[in-house]
């Protein structure tokens, strides 16, 4: 088991916290020692894992899933440990391990209790891996709500403003989703086999046995994607998305934004798609019509608000919308651009979080109407801010750009005057992003200097030019070489289209 | 009479054998003297006795002509509570030190093992004579523990209370047997029951007879709507009884519910009664749900929190299978560790200051880290949050529940998903007063007993480790085959 690669990616997020818990409370030098040398730790094994992966690829591997591994977990049941990666996968442990390591540093002086902080945030990377590395249902899900529930102690002692509130809300609509989800994986653990054959949680082999009827799919299809799709911030469920994004403290809403949104995305694609093939064909409508909603009503609410995390934060839903949008396309340019949207906004998100939270942290306020001419006093933030801004409104040269053409061309090959319908709507988007986004850049980077106290202040220092020179060079990576990608990703989307093909005869 | 037969009771041998030498020892000791150990002494033969029924084997037998069933399902369920027993030994030893009980310690022990002894009872009968008997032996005796607290008007109102509520549900339960009785044409075997009443029309007299039944079992379990006594009683009650009664008690009544109803019920589980079930299901769990969320004393609170608790136990006695027996055996011995884990804290932050509001564990983090990280955990644990262990058990019990597929079981369970939702909400709040609401500490840091401190790191333990590790779990499905 321990010979598993894939299992240590929970492992040391664990002895992490055994290690935290056996610093002093105060002592931040160990606190930071056990967090720089556990997310670089992780950052190697993620880079390590990308780079062999792509040997074994490139020696001609094609097994659906690589460093597969099965463990008997509840017997009565056929609960499995089972972990295995392909090409998306992977490239989501390198994002969470990118985002962790730029995450650690962007903490650096969390206040008060450092070393809870850490535990909860540790936790917190322990259920994004390990949900990354699942290839069991059951698993899936166990690691889906370690994720979820250390955000209600992070948001509600270290964040800001009307943190308890948001808190609560936050957790209790993710965990609302995450009941429908559970309900959705019992039917399909119950019918994952014909009659008389071995019930199992593993996703490969109930993609395989195909033993879902058709009415329950419909049934569990709502159920599983409705699940997911609350943490992907589909419309009407993104609620607790601006409000918690703008009451967690930055490094929870850089993982969140960052790492756990794609939870959604990623779930809706491995479980609610491949598993219920048939039902995503009849059903896929509702749910292109809900994120088309989330993409165009994210960027017009992101348009007239004036507290730089909402901003951000509802630029999340237009864009975590659009992944959803993109997979519910079926076909694999969508797909694959969903994927790349995936990583793109991963980067560029926990990027404007990480700056929106030092700028905070300097000028105590995030209203832009109180702030201006930040390019005069802290030029390295103001560059680093810019440079986020074109990702998102997806200027060549930039991830978001390369993200949303594919998505855009994939969409557009669906032939039905619907889907030409809501994909010409979604591009849109992309005017009104470049509003807002235009907006805030304009006015809070380069506009007068509003307060003269502001000029008093500092520019980043080391460990905040360390985390975002981190990001920004991840970003800059996908926009110049999105090819090497789509190379990795290319093979996985071969099981999940020859599902949709045989569904579809 | 071949007296041989009560070779197969040795569990409830062993207890009564321990009432007895605590009977002797504090008859036979003088105060202030060797009367010192009696704590000390009943807790660690306590702790040997359920080692001893841990490894004694069962062998299936049935004695006294099928009355008494020493079943595999029935050992690992005793064993079970065992374990609760002794962990609220271990928390009670402080209390039962202090002036005011001290005295009557000797009382406390006895009471409890007469009571885990009818409990015991409870559990093996396959007979309802000896259902009752074990019954009334386990609920008469707690009346005597909740007044415990003799200076306390509260703990007479409380006692009062159960007792009237216990007596009167006897009743009801008395009624319905007779009922029963007339029906399966004069035996009040299970067995026999279930032959008399199979492919029997779903007569006037058997829903009356079902209704009466359910509802004098109802009581004990303080299902919904037979409820109403236990946030009072709970309230009222010494805390080291409070957790006695919501976990041990209701444990007991919940595996015996199960057995009555598959063995002497089992046939005529549909139509009426299989609604009537739903009912009592849906109102225990979302009714418990919404009066937890007003509650500002942590014993009431606790209160509706084990009301709905005991929904989601009686989900496994909907399934009427062997995976849906271990699942709930599983959901109880959780139960039990994560449900004492809150009373450990709330007992030992009442024995050092007397304070049991919510609002009194404001910041307690600040002051004390360990029992706030405690609490945290088990509340964690009861909303079913992984990895803790409430969360295998939430998941196991709604997979067992679903295994028929059929829709209304669906429901149901969506139902009580939505439902862990309002819970979560509510021991959130409790996490929120502990670890965010400002303010400094309003209990002052202390360092609690050795037997305290060694109860809440069993149940932390139990609560960490059993979630991931699935050997309780395999062991309560492997002897719920043999019912």
């Amino acid at each position: 088991m321990f010979s598993n690669i894939l299992i240590w990616f929970v492992i040391v997020p664990v002895l992490m916290m055994a290690g935290l818990a056996c610093c002093g409370n105060g002592n931040m030098k160990a606190i930071r020692g056990v967090m720089v040398t556990g997310s670089i730790v992780l950052l190697a094994m993620a880079v390590w894992l990308v780079v062999d992966f792509l040997g074994l690829r490139a020696s001609g591997v094609a097994d659906e899933m690589l460093y597969a591994g099965s463990w008997m977990w509840y017997k009565p049941l056929n609960i499995h440990l089972a972990v295995g990666v392909d090409g998306i996968s992977v490239l989501m442990i390198l994002l969470s391990a990118v985002i962790v390591f730029a995450g650690t540093f962007a903490s650096w002086k969390i206040n008060p209790l450092p070393k809870n902080f850490f535990l909860w945030f540790c936790l917190l990377s322990t259920g994004v891996f390990g949900f990354f590395i699942s290839i069991d249902m059951f698993t899936m899900f166990m690691f889906y709500e370690v994720a979820l529930i250390p955000m209600y102690l992070l948001i509600g002692v270290w964040g800001t403003g009307r943190k308890e509130y948001s808190a609560m809300k936050l957790t209790l609509m993710l965990m609302g989703g995450s009941a429908f989800l559970m309900l959705g994986l019992l039917g399909i653990y119950w019918h994952s086999a014909p009659e008389g054959g071995q019930l199992t949680w593993n996703i490969l082999e109930i993609s395989h046995n195909n033993s879902i009827d058709a009415g329950w799919q419909n049934l569990l299809f709502c159920f599983t994607f409705v699940g997911f799709g609350v943490l992907g911030a589909m419309f009407p469920f993104h609620t607790w998305s601006p409000d918690g994004h703008a009451c967690a403290p930055t490094a929870v809403s850089m993982l969140h934004a960052g790492v756990l949104m794609k939870l959604g995305g990623y779930g809706c694609f491995r479980i609610a798609i491949f598993l219920l093939p048939s039902a995503a064909q009849e059903l896929a409508w509702i749910f292109i019509v809900l994120t088309g909603i989330s993409i165009v009503y994210g960027a017009f609410s992101a348009c007239v608000q004036t507290d730089l995390k909402y901003i951000n934060a509802y630029s999340s839903v237009s864009h975590c919308g659009m992944v959803l949008f993109a997979i519910l396309m079926l076909n694999k340019t969508a797909m694959t651009g969903g994927i790349l949207q995936m990583l793109s906004h991963g980067l560029m998100t926990a990027l404007f979080f990480a700056l929106i939270g030092m700028i905070y942290g300097r000028t105590h306020t995030r209203d832009i109407r109180q702030m201006g001419g930040l390019m005069k006093i802290m030029p390295y933030l103001g560059v680093c801010y810019m440079i986020a801004g074109f990702a998102s409104l997806g200027l060549p040269g930039l991830s978001g750009f390369v993200a949303e053409m594919t998505i855009f061309f994939g969409a557009f090959e669906n032939a039905s005057l619907f889907h030409r319908v809501f994909v010409i709507a979604a591009t849109t988007s992309i005017v009104i992003t470049a509003v807002y986004i235009l907006r805030v850049v304009g006015k809070l980077i380069l506009g007068p200097v509003h307060d003269e106290h502001h000029l008093q202040l500092t520019d980043a220092s080391w460990w905040e030019r360390l985390s975002t020179v981190t990001l920004i060079l991840c970003l800059a990576g996908i926009g110049f070489f999105p090819n090497w990608i789509n190379e990795t990703i290319q093979q996985s989307f071969v099981p999940i289209i020859n599902a949709l093909n045989l569904a579809a005869v | 009479m071949d007296y041989s037969q009560f070779g197969a009771m040795l569990p409830e041998l062993i207890i009564l054998g321990l009432f007895l030498v605590v009977f002797l020892l504090d008859t036979f000791t003088k105060d202030g003297s060797a009367k010192r150990f009696l704590t000390p002494v009943t807790t660690v033969l306590f702790g040997l006795a359920a080692v001893a029924i841990w490894l004694i084997p069962s062998c299936g037998t049935e004695v006294f002509g099928g009355m008494y069933v020493d079943s595999a399902a029935c050992k690992a369920i005793k064993a079970i509570l065992c374990i609760g027993v002794f962990i609220v030994l271990l928390q009670s030893s402080e209390w039962v030190e202090s002036d005011e009980v001290a005295i009557r310690k000797g009382e406390f022990y006895e009471l409890l093992f007469v009571t885990l002894f009818g409990m015991f009872l409870m559990i093996s009968a396959r007979h309802f004579l000896l259902f009752v008997i074990g019954l009334e032996s386990a609920s008469l005796p707690l009346a005597a523990m909740v007044a415990f607290n003799k200076k306390h008007y509260q703990s007479h109102e409380a006692a009062f209370k159960y007792i009237i509520t216990a007596v009167f549900s006897s009743a009801v339960l008395l009624v319905g047997l007779s009922f029963v009785y007339a029906l399966s044409g004069g035996s009040l075997y299970f067995d026999d029951i279930r032959a008399a009443i199979a492919g029997s029309e779903m007569s006037g007299l058997l829903v009356v007879a079902l209704a009466f039944v359910i509802a004098g079992i109802g009581f004990k379990l303080s299902l919904v709507p037979f409820h109403l006594w236990t946030a009072d009683v709970y309230q009222g009650a010494p805390t080291a009884i409070t957790s006695y009664l919501s976990v041990i008690s209701k444990g007991s009544a919940a595996f015996a519910f199960f057995v009555i109803f598959v063995q002497a019920f089992g046939t005529v589980y549909s139509g009426l009664w299989e609604w009537m079930m739903y009912a009592v299901i849906i109102l225990t769990i979302t009714i418990g749900n919404l009066f937890a969320i007003r509650q500002k004393n942590m014993k009431r609170f606790m209160a509706f929190s084990s009301i709905s608790q005991a929904g989601y136990i009686m989900l496994g006695v909907m399934t009427e299978s062997a995976l849906g027996l271990g699942s709930m055996m599983y959901y109880i011995f959780v139960y039990v560790v994560s449900n004492l884990a809150v009373f450990g804290v709330i007992s030992a932050i009442e024995n050092k200051t007397g304070k049991v509001g919510m609002d009194d564990y404001d910041g307690l983090h600040k002051s004390n880290p360990w029992l706030s990280f405690a609490m945290t955990l088990a509340m964690f644990s009861l909303a079913g949050i992984p990895p803790f262990a409430g969360f295998f058990s939430k998941f196991l019990i709604f997979t067992s529940v679903t295994a028929s597929g059929s829709m209304p079981l669906y429901m149901l369970v969506l139902v009580a998903l939505i439902n862990t939702i309002i819970s979560l909400y509510y021991y959130l709040l409790v996490v929120k007063a502990i670890w965010i609401n400002p303010g400094e500490a309003k209990v002052e840091a202390f360092r609690s007993a050795f037997t305290e401190r060694l109860a809440l790191w069993l149940c932390v333990g139990g609560i960490v480790f059993f979630g991931l590790v699935p050997c309780i779990y395999d062991y309560c499905v492997n002897t719920a085959a043999l019912l």
